[in-house]
């Protein structure tokens, strides 16, 4: 098993503790036949590899590496050996994975052992010339940074959700093992996991085209349930300020801002939320931004194409009733 | 035992943050700059600890400019019993490969039972160091936690995966980083901030620690364009008169955004 490609991306995909692959992969897969031949590499615990090897190929996975001898305790340590080894029989152009915890620590094991240079949270990859250039958002999309690196194969992490490019499916991938000798690197035990279970038939915050967020505002966390409702109505995934998160309204992973997810949506719509500028960072990109807040000089205002001066628990309900009623 | 604090000077998230358009570094005179709140959070988890195990030594560890002594030594303040800090000319623009083999190398001199770190400086967004500098150190890394357990030999506690939580844990010498759901950092009070200006403050160079920034065997990540984007501008408002609902609907359908 040689003769990869010469323009070969090796692609890590995150694989969900129960099997399947992670939302985050078609992206992943996209952004990597744009520059390159995917070539996926899935690590899973003994006997979990073929059902991800299936999706990767039918996200646009050409050749797909099965590392399927991972002990499932060891965190980060086992996808980094299995990386390394890829890496080292695909020589590639460009390591993509995920900018999500598991990606961001395997990236950071990786570039650190192979001393590579490493891109983080990037929203998008292109060619140029001399090889692999990664597209950053900085500062909350107030700028662009192009980055590149000085030799080899750059390790570029992709923020979730940023990439709508999709690859094609491949109908006969070849799927090949791959042996892993282990590093013997220190690692931490995984004692227990539980998955998050997905109840609701929301759309996922990240990469979603509409995005309904709650604040402090809302006033209680029986109260944030009319942020669900007009999500509900607009097909929105929830969102939430660091305030709302921190008072318990909604659970961290809605939290959007600098220290939360970053969400580009084609519509953002802000609910009793002042707009400071850390929550700003993390959503100013989106397409239209429509804002309801009872202080006329709150910061929001500043960047919402239609914002409303009035109290949330008149003005959405009404909002609600006047969006189905134009649907039916 | 030993902690060290990995702390960060950042420009101040509160005010507006600008990148110099030539050199794409950040344009540290147009921002106020502070310790990054991460950072806090992560010298209050040592401190916590020590409070409660007398005998804890406590070291804010910072690579940073010439100019930011004065935030390092805020982890003093705060109660951290020593700082060093490696500044060096050759660090200027300094990528995350570059940044963690000096941080392990200065980790190696000043020695360690744990280190901890923020999960992501509110400024790079990195989030990578911790598991890098643990990779060089070759001591375990458990990233992300949501709430921390310090043993005499052991680190543990809940880490925020992305479709999971799970309970991790360490032997140590371990690497951790930490989330904004631990506690705020304290407030350094006078008296803190009086002991701060005694209290051993070593400042380390490159050539100190052997570490060449050049060094020809690592690929580095360099910043080749940046561009600035025009800033957003406020559209309609309105004020509610008892029909700012349906208004709002017609803004969203003309859009087509329903
Ligand atoms: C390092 C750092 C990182 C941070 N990261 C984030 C982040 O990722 N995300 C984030 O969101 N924040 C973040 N913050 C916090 C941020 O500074 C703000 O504190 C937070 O965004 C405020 O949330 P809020 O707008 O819900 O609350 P508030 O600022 O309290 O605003 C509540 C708003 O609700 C309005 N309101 C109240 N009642 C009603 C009503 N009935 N109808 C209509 N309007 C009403 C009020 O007028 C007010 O404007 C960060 C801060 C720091 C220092």
């Amino acid at each position: 098993m040689t003769d990869f490609a010469e323009d070969s991306v090796l692609v890590l995909v995150d694989v969900m503790p129960s099997g399947g692959l992670a939302k985050s992969a078609a992206g992943l897969l996209g952004a990597a036949a744009s520059i390159g031949t995917p070539v996926a590499l899935v690590v899973t615990e003994p006997g979990k590899s073929a059902g991800a090897a299936e999706q990767a190929a039918a996200l646009g996975a050409a050749r797909v590496l099965i590392a399927d001898s991972a002990d499932a305790s060891v965190l980060t340590v086992p996808a980094v050996d299995a990386l390394a080894a890829a890496a080292e029989l695909v020589r590639p152009d460009a390591v993509l994975l995920s900018n999500s915890i598991e990606g961001r620590d395997a990236a950071g094991r990786f570039a650190a052992r192979t001393r590579s240079g490493l891109a983080v949270d990037v929203v998008g990859v292109s060619r140029d010339d001399e090889g692999v250039v990664a597209h950053h958002s900085v500062y909350g999309g107030a700028y662009n940074v192009d980055s590149a690196v000085t030799f080899g194969a750059p390790v570029i992490t992709v923020r979730q959700g940023a990439i709508d490019a999709r690859a094609e499916a491949v109908a006969e991938p070849s799927v090949e093992q791959l042996s892993v000798t282990a590093s013997g690197r220190q690692a931490a035990t995984i004692e227990s996991i539980d998955e998050a279970v997905v109840t609701s038939s929301r759309p996922e915050l990240r990469g979603a085209g509409k995005v309904v967020s709650g604040g402090r505002g809302l006033g209680s966390k029986e109260q944030f349930e009319l942020v669900e409702r007009l999500a509900d109505a607009l097909g929105a995934a929830v969102g939430a300020s660091r305030a709302a998160v921190d008072a318990g309204y909604v659970p961290q992973a809605h939290q959007v801002g600098q220290t939360g997810v970053s969400v580009s949506p084609q519509l953002y719509v802000a609910l009793g939320i002042s707009g400071a500028i850390q929550h700003r960072a993390g959503m100013q990109t989106a397409k239209a931004i429509v804002a309801i807040n009872k202080d006329a000089d709150a910061p929001i205002f500043d960047v919402a194409d239609f914002g409303v001066v009035g109290d949330v628990f008149t003005v959405v309900p009404q909002l609600i009733a006047a969006i189905e009623s134009k649907q039916k | 035992m030993k902690i060290v604090v990995l702390i960060k000077e950042v420009p101040d998230t509160y005010g507006e943050r600008k990148l110099n358009i030539e050199t794409g570094l950040a344009d540290r005179g147009a921002s106020e700059a502070v310790l990054d709140e991460i950072g806090e959070r992560s010298v209050e988890v040592a401190l916590s600890h020590a409070d409660a195990h007398p005998g804890t030594e406590v070291v804010v560890l910072s690579m940073a400019p010439e100019g930011s002594a004065a935030t390092i030594r805020k982890g003093l303040a705060m109660g951290a019993g020593s700082a060093v800090h490696v500044v060096d000319p050759g660090l200027v623009g300094a990528d995350t490969g570059l940044t963690a083999e000096v941080l392990a190398a200065a980790l190696r001199r000043v020695g360690f039972d744990l280190v901890i770190g923020g999960n992501v400086s509110t400024d790079g967004s990195g989030g990578v160091l911790p598991a890098m500098i643990a990779e060089l150190l070759d001591v375990p890394s458990a990233t992300s936690l949501n709430a921390v357990e310090i043993t005499e030999d052991r680190v543990s506690g809940e880490r925020a995966s992305d479709a999971a939580t799970m309970r991790v844990s360490a032997t140590l010498p371990a690497v951790i980083s930490v989330t904004e759901r631990l506690p705020e950092g304290r407030f350094p009070n006078f008296k803190g901030i009086m002991a701060a200006k005694k209290k051993p403050f070593e400042t380390v160079t490159l050539a100190d620690l052997g570490i060449d920034p050049e060094a020809p065997e690592a690929s580095r990540s360099i910043v080749i364009g940046v561009s600035e984007k025009p800033p957003r501008e406020a559209g309609v408002k309105i004020v509610d008169e008892g029909d700012a609902g349906e208004q709002l609907a017609e803004f969203l359908a003309q859009n087509r955004l329903v």
